[in-house]
């Protein structure tokens, strides 16, 4: 190896360590920190050690709003699931050059700014709305719904920003499986559902894992959709974190906040880690490993 | 083969893909308990004949009958025909035992009865300690047996085996041969076996349908096919055959004709109706030519050539000789030990005659 190419090396990955460490690391850290001050209402904290922060997170109140979160999270998910696997099972059914265009347009609206979109969701679901009015001119109701500022509203703009990414991974996977496997089962026997139950969804597993994780993960952090179609009652884990830091001003609670999410989503990334490793070995999730 | 019922019959079985005719109006006839090999070229429709059995491909036109019994509208999954895959398809998420006791299962078999039967096909393939492997901790060779067990596990009325044997080496294949051959006698089941190593074919079958471009171009056993080929294609795909054009001089008697070929007057022997001024073709294996010295063989019929390449192949010599009138012959001969003078020299001039009888007479065939 000449003597250029290392000295590139050590630039090129210096220059990106050194850039994670001092933006990534290094506030992480200070959030940590943070976590284990003291409030103070003037200047926002001293600096002195407290476990306040900390209490607070074990507050029932906040409990049973992380529990709200966790729920929204996860029926976004589900939605996203049921909609995402048999629409990839279709789209495989379809020749490549389909599949190709049918999966560009589904990344199309990623061009445009999600909380554009969520917007428009609004006046979707609002009272003078599309659906209202259109439920309406059918005769299926007297009076306008209130589908905006609940929670089904909030978990209809997640799932609707989050369902290309529990898409992608699960075609991927479908992608990867071997049709020959859908021919052998058939020919000892197995009829339509039962291949899906025991050849597609076992070998897809990797794919719906991953789908899920990449849903739940920004779906607890997405503070604008909880905004903007859920109100003042239906908090998602990042509004929470950031009232803490901007309305009520309790940075330690924020911070602690703040890490308990990274905890918990970096306990999922290690569970799929996990999981995608025994799918490698195995070429399949191993059901009685699993 | 001492079973001479029919098992499955194709009727007029016509597959088209995309203006590509890949079968043109099949008849074929299974027997019971025998193993049929389909050989013939890529892309000859064998691998479809198979897929249309199986039920993965339905036929455009035709009838496929078990047992008299049209299977046509059967589902892959009802029909009692199984089929060894080429990548042998095993489901890589179970392991060895569940991948053979699938099609138990999915016909709700008893469970003492799955695994007395499980066993049993893993004693017969010779796998009953790798029950609880995954198929990727099995060898190329162990799968291949694995994916037969769990085929026959079922016991079909029919075995269909896809290339089965073509991903293995060349040792590991010549051992399977064997096994396929034994299992086959042991279990009693019809195989059908789809090839393009005529080799396999040879070695294994008991009849050979040799396919080329959607059409059966010969059925019979192996010796008949390797020593009375009906056609040039068949000629040409089993084995080697050096060929000469050349024309009916006159008939002898109603089995021998005199051609002249090659610069030559042979006679042959011959079952055709052949006139005198009918062109011919006259086809002789490698191994069927003689090779002697010019001085030998003055007083008898022979054509002079001389040798431009040998081949040593361990069991025979294989000699690459030019004619005299430009053909290319091969002569492949067996070692002689005794024989001081058995090596050829490049350039070496040679005498090339055979014994009548052995050669194949063919009409001549415009397409050539």
């Amino acid at each position: 190896m000449n003597k250029q190419f290392n000295q590139f090396r050590f630039w090129a990955i210096g220059l990106a360590t050194s850039w994670l460490a001092l933006f990534v690391l290094v506030p992480s850290l200070m959030v940590l920190v943070t976590s284990f001050l003291t409030r103070d209402a003037d200047f926002l904290i001293q600096y002195q050690f407290s476990l306040e922060g900390w209490k607070s997170v074990l507050d029932p109140s906040f409990i049973s709003l992380l529990w709200d979160s966790v729920f929204m999270a996860m029926m976004t998910a589900a939605i996203c699931l049921s909609i995402a696997y048999p629409f990839s099972i279709c789209l495989m059914g379809l020749p490549q050059r389909w599949r190709s265009i049918i999966l560009f347009l589904l990344i199309v609206p990623f061009w445009t700014n999600s909380l554009v979109r969520i917007y428009a969701i609004q006046f979707l679901l609002g009272k003078k709305g599309l659906i209202n009015q259109g439920l309406e001119f059918i005769g299926l109701i007297d009076k306008p719904l209130d589908l905006l500022y609940s929670q089904f509203a909030v978990i209809f703009g997640l799932s609707y920003i989050l369902l290309p990414f529990m898409i992608l991974p699960i075609y991927s996977s479908m992608e990867k499986l071997d049709f020959k496997l859908l021919d052998a089962a058939k020919d000892l026997g197995a009829n339509a559902t039962e291949r899906l139950l025991r050849i597609t969804l076992p070998l897809t597993l990797p794919g719906i894992i991953a789908g899920c994780l990449m849903v739940i993960l920004p779906a607890m952090g997405m503070f604008f959709v909880a905004d903007l179609l859920g109100g003042s009652k239906h908090a998602l884990l990042g509004n929470v974190i950031k009232n803490q830091f901007i309305q009520t001003r309790d940075w330690p609670f924020g911070a602690a906040l703040s890490i308990l999410m990274i905890a918990l989503l970096s306990f999922m990334l290690w569970l799929y880690y996990r999981a995608t490793k025994m799918s490698n070995r195995a070429g399949g999730i191993n059901d009685s490993n699993f | 083969m001492t079973e001479c019922q029919p098992l499955l019959q194709l009727y007029g079985v016509s597959k088209t893909f995309a203006d590509n005719t890949v079968l043109d109006a099949l008849d074929l006839t299974i027997y019971d308990g025998e193993f049929l090999t389909l050989l013939g070229p890529s892309g000859c429709g064998k691998t479809t004949v198979l897929r249309i059995i199986a039920g993965f491909e339905q036929q455009d036109q035709g009838q496929v009958l078990l047992d008299d019994k049209d299977i046509s509208i059967l589902k892959a999954e009802h029909r009692p025909v199984n089929t060894v895959f080429q990548s042998y398809a095993l489901f890589p998420h179970m392991s060895v035992y569940d991948n053979i006791a699938f099609g138990l299962k999915m016909h709700k078999v008893a469970k003492e009865e799955i695994n007395e039967r499980v066993l049993e096909a893993l004693r017969m393939v010779r796998l009953e300690s790798f029950a609880q492997r995954k198929p990727h901790q099995l060898s190329g060779g162990q799968q291949q047996r694995v994916a037969i067990a769990r085929a026959v596990v079922n016991r079909p009325r029919l075995l269909l085996l896809d290339e089965s044997l073509s991903a293995l080496d060349y040792k590991l294949r010549q051992e399977m041969q064997v096994e396929l051959k034994r299992l086959q006698r042991q279990l009693n089941i019809t195989f059908v076996y789809v090839t393009h190593d005529q080799e396999e074919a040879l070695s294994m079958s008991d009849r050979i349908v040799v396919l080329n471009k959607g059409k059966v171009q010969q059925i019979g056993t192996p010796r008949e096919i390797y020593e009375t080929p009906v056609n040039l294609f068949v000629a040409r795909f089993i084995g080697e055959i050096n060929q000469f054009d050349g024309h009916v001089v006159r008939r002898i008697d109603d089995k021998h004709v005199e051609v002249t070929a090659e610069g030559a007057d042979w006679v042959v022997q011959t079952d055709y109706p052949f006139a005198v001024d009918d062109k011919v073709h006259v086809l002789l294996r490698p191994e069927d030519v003689r090779l002697t010295k010019p001085e030998l063989a003055e007083n008898t019929v022979h054509i002079e050539g001389h040798i431009h390449e040998c081949n040593y192949k361990g069991k025979t010599l294989d000699s690459y000789i030019r004619l005299s009138t430009g053909t290319n012959v091969i002569a492949s001969e067996f070692f002689d030990e005794d024989d001081p003078d058995f090596d050829y020299r490049l350039g070496q001039k040679v005498a090339l005659q055979w014994i009548t009888g052995w050669e194949v007479v063919l009409p001549y065939e415009q397409t050539i």
